[in-house]
């Protein structure tokens, strides 16, 4: 079965497609999604791809629009298609018509470019950045303050920056100003052989390695209809959970930072760690990296010791999070904190963990297995509260979900093949993968050239997702719970740059 | 609340004596850069230079293969690819170095690069500004390691500080991108002087995901380098061994020699 449905589409067709297929969309079961849009170059043709989620268990569905034109935009009916259309905008020179926020999105204001980057070979003529500020909303009274704030921020952090308009501790606007990290990587994919290009994708976003390296493989082996070994697909699972098990501690011990839990912080980091160290112990990379290709793995793993350490490391986690659980300095700190409505979350877009929270129950993992999911049991944890607890919460109970699974997985892992051989390309191939980061649903759409090579690679990162509905929860909340708010998100910035 | 307390004391000491005593490093089974056996190699054989997607790997005339390790991601394809055993796969990680040459296969016998300034300038301790220029954050997550219970890097005398003012040292990860440039330099303008420049990540070192529309090529383009360390990230021991390089309390590393210099 391929991953996706493809439906060709025109034009002025779309505005009436979205009508029918989108209203009252996330009142109803199973709800449909709009996952992501994106450009595509083919020669002299150009074509904007619309990818749909239509429910659990159906392929995807993607709507194919030729783009020689101006294309309608659909951001009023589709909020979160706002950044998408931006980002056409800048890097496929494309044009929207009735785009409600039409300013540049990953060039900044006043960037200077010959050509539209991703477009043709002119696009390798680099990019001039002046120096203009950000745009904010017109202030009209003396007593707000504005403060703009990065992109070089205090403590070891990824560079963003912020703008805030607030009176006194109350934030009126907030909105990021991103993409000081945008390093072109997608463009970067172009031309490069499939099997080395999952080093590329492992460095897309070094937290995220293996889901990125995962998506992409699971891209390529879509395009190629390869069918990965059973142990392939086991491994693959127990390292996108060992992933996931380090971010979301890291999260926890960020998190207590900002609430100045300082023992919480350092018990979540030093836990962190120790998961770091297990992974690098038995994988080779702290971070797991060079260990998936098209096909499978580039070598097998021998996990003797892992259940045993992670047995060692449960209790620890599990009296870590009932010791934050049981701290109310803590616990009002998050608690109706950056709330974030069901209606919200759905129409900007939220993903992973943020729209669980929100009571969206969403988990690629579950509606769309791959690897060896969908031979295990994947509880996914939901709660309804939509605040900066409840996005905790969440976390919390996936921490020891992802226990779980790691331990069904290992009792599973038979000795077996772990790398398919790869079959020719055909000319015009493509794929669509995707996985469940520790951050959300992460896609990669691939397609390839007639000499066999790259010759388009989309990446929709859930931190791109998460970033555009953050704002929303910052209007009208103070500066003191900023950055527990923030923290309560766990976004990165260079998977949403890229 | 008191079962924070408790809970801190059960687990009693959670920090490592590495590397100022004995004690473990983190890094068990943690595998660094390759090590070229130039002895091994066939002539006309590029089979290892043709996959590095780092171009660490070249050929001089056709058959004189060197690495330079600035530009190395440690992704182990060569070591996969070559028939010939020629690259193998090695614990070296600690390449923290102030000499740039000595990361080149071929550099030849390096002579000890003095670093007596800094300690008459600043003592045995150090202030850093970190400036991410555009990294995959891989770098950010092994730096702020340095502050976990089990590194801790404040042991050492060594800070990470908000203020470019206040900071001794600019460590600078990623390509350089075109948009953080302005930025970068106006950091480090900021710095007061003396003032010393850390390239860290092989983004950095080698321009890594560098080039292209949007990035310079890696940092020696923009600012002058002092320290060296590459790595895809270089793990938190790695950072730990450079920043104690800088100060000359620990010894530099060397290609040339060919020593092992992960975990000691």
């Amino acid at each position: 079965m391929s991953a996706r449905e493809v439906v060709d589409v025109e034009a002025r067709a779309l505005p009436g497609l979205v009508q029918a297929v989108f209203s009252d969309a996330h009142s109803r079961t199973p709800c449909p999604r709009m996952q992501m849009a994106y450009a595509i170059q083919n020669g002299g043709a150009r074509e904007a791809r619309y990818l749909l989620s239509l429910g659990a268990g159906r392929p995807f569905t993607e709507w194919r629009v030729p783009a020689e034109g101006p294309l309608p935009s659909l951001a009023h009916q589709l909020p979160m298609l706002s950044w998408y259309e931006r980002e056409m905008v800048d890097l496929f020179g494309m044009t929207f018509e009735g785009h409600p926020h039409p300013q540049p999105l990953v060039l900044h204001e006043g960037v200077k470019c010959l050509a539209p980057p991703m477009v043709g070979a002119v696009s390798e003529a680099p990019l001039d950045y002046p120096p203009v500020a950000a745009w904010t909303p017109t202030l009209d009274n003396p007593a707000i303050q504005h403060l703009p704030f990065g992109p070089i921020r205090a403590d070891v952090v990824e560079s963003a920056e912020f703008q805030f308009l607030y009176i006194g501790e109350n934030i009126l606007h907030y909105h990021p100003r991103l993409f000081w990290k945008h390093r072109g990587m997608e463009k970067r994919f172009e031309g490069c052989a499939c099997v080395p290009a999952v080093i590329l994708a492992e460095r897309v976003s070094g937290v995220g390695s293996l889901a990125h390296a995962l998506a992409y493989c699971q891209a390529v082996e879509d395009a190629l209809v390869v069918e990965v070994p059973e142990r392939a697909g086991y491994l693959r699972l127990i390292l996108a959970e060992l992933e996931r098990l380090y971010n979301h501690l890291h999260y926890f011990g960020h998190l207590c930072q900002t609430t100045t839990l300082k023992v919480g912080e350092a018990q979540g980091l030093l836990l962190e760690e120790q998961v770091k160290q297990i992974i690098g112990r038995h994988t080779g990379s702290r971070l797991p990296r060079n260990l998936l290709v098209p096909g499978g793995l580039r070598r097998d793993l021998d996990l003797a010791g892992l259940d045993g350490a992670l047995r060692a490391l449960a209790p620890l986690i599990d009296s870590y999070l009932r010791h934050m659980e049981r701290t109310r300095s803590h616990l009002d700190r998050l608690i109706t904190t950056g709330p974030l409505t069901r209606e919200l979350a759905y129409d900007q877009g939220a993903t992973g963990p943020v729209e669980r929270a929100s009571g969206i129950d969403r988990d690629a993992r579950r509606d769309h297995p791959y690897a060896a999911y969908a031979a295990l049991r994947v509880d996914v944890p939901v709660e309804e509260g939509g605040d900066a607890y409840a996005r905790a919460c969440v976390r919390g109970r996936e921490l020891r979900a992802s226990l779980g699974l790691i331990h069904q997985a290992l009792t599973r892992l038979k000795p077996g093949a772990i790398r398919a051989p790869l079959p020719p390309v055909m000319a015009g191939a493509e794929g669509l993968g995707w996985a469940e980061s520790p951050r959300g649903t992460l896609l990669y759409a691939v397609s390839f050239r007639a000499d066999g090579r790259l010759a388009r690679v989309k990446i929709k990162s859930p931190s791109f997702s998460n970033w555009r509905v953050f704002p929303y929860t910052v209007h009208d909340s103070n500066m003191m719970d900023y950055a527990i708010n923030e923290a309560s998100f766990g976004i990165t910035v260079a998977g949403c740059d890229r | 609340m008191p079962f924070w307390t408790l809970m801190g004391l059960r687990a009693g000491r959670a920090t490592t004596r590495w590397p100022l005593g004995e004690g473990p490093d983190g890094q068990d089974g943690v595998v660094g850069m390759p090590r070229l056996h130039k002895e091994r190699c066939v002539p006309h054989c590029a089979e290892c230079a043709d996959i590095c997607p780092s171009g660490a790997l070249g050929l001089r005339n056709n058959h004189d293969i060197t690495l330079d390790y600035a530009r190395c991601i440690a992704c182990q394809l060569c070591v996969e690819a070559c028939p010939h055993g020629t690259l193998e796969t090695t614990r070296d990680w600690a390449l923290g170095t102030c000499d740039r040459a000595a990361l080149q296969s071929d550099a030849g016998p390096r002579e000890g690069h003095a670093r007596k300034a800094i300690e008459r300038a600043f003592g045995r301790s150090l202030h850093v500004r970190h400036v991410d220029a555009g990294s995959c954050n891989g770098c950010e997550s092994e730096i702020q390691a340095l502050n976990n219970p089990f590194y801790n890097l404040h042991r050492l005398g060594v800070f990470f500080t908000p203020s470019p003012r206040f900071a001794d040292l600019l460590l600078v990860t990623g390509p350089v991108t075109r948009a953080m440039r302005a930025p970068l330099e106006a950091t480090y303008a900021a710095l007061p002087e003396p003032r010393w420049v850390m390239a860290a990540g092989t983004c950095a070192t080698g321009g890594y995901n560098g080039g292209g529309y949007a990035c310079h090529n890696g940092l020696e383009e923009i600012l002058p380098v002092d320290l060296w360390l590459p790595g895809c990230p270089p793990n938190p021991a790695a950072f730990l061994d450079a920043l104690l390089v800088l100060l000359d309390r620990r010894p530099p590393w060397a290609a040339a020699e060919g020593n092992s210099h992960g975990g000691d």
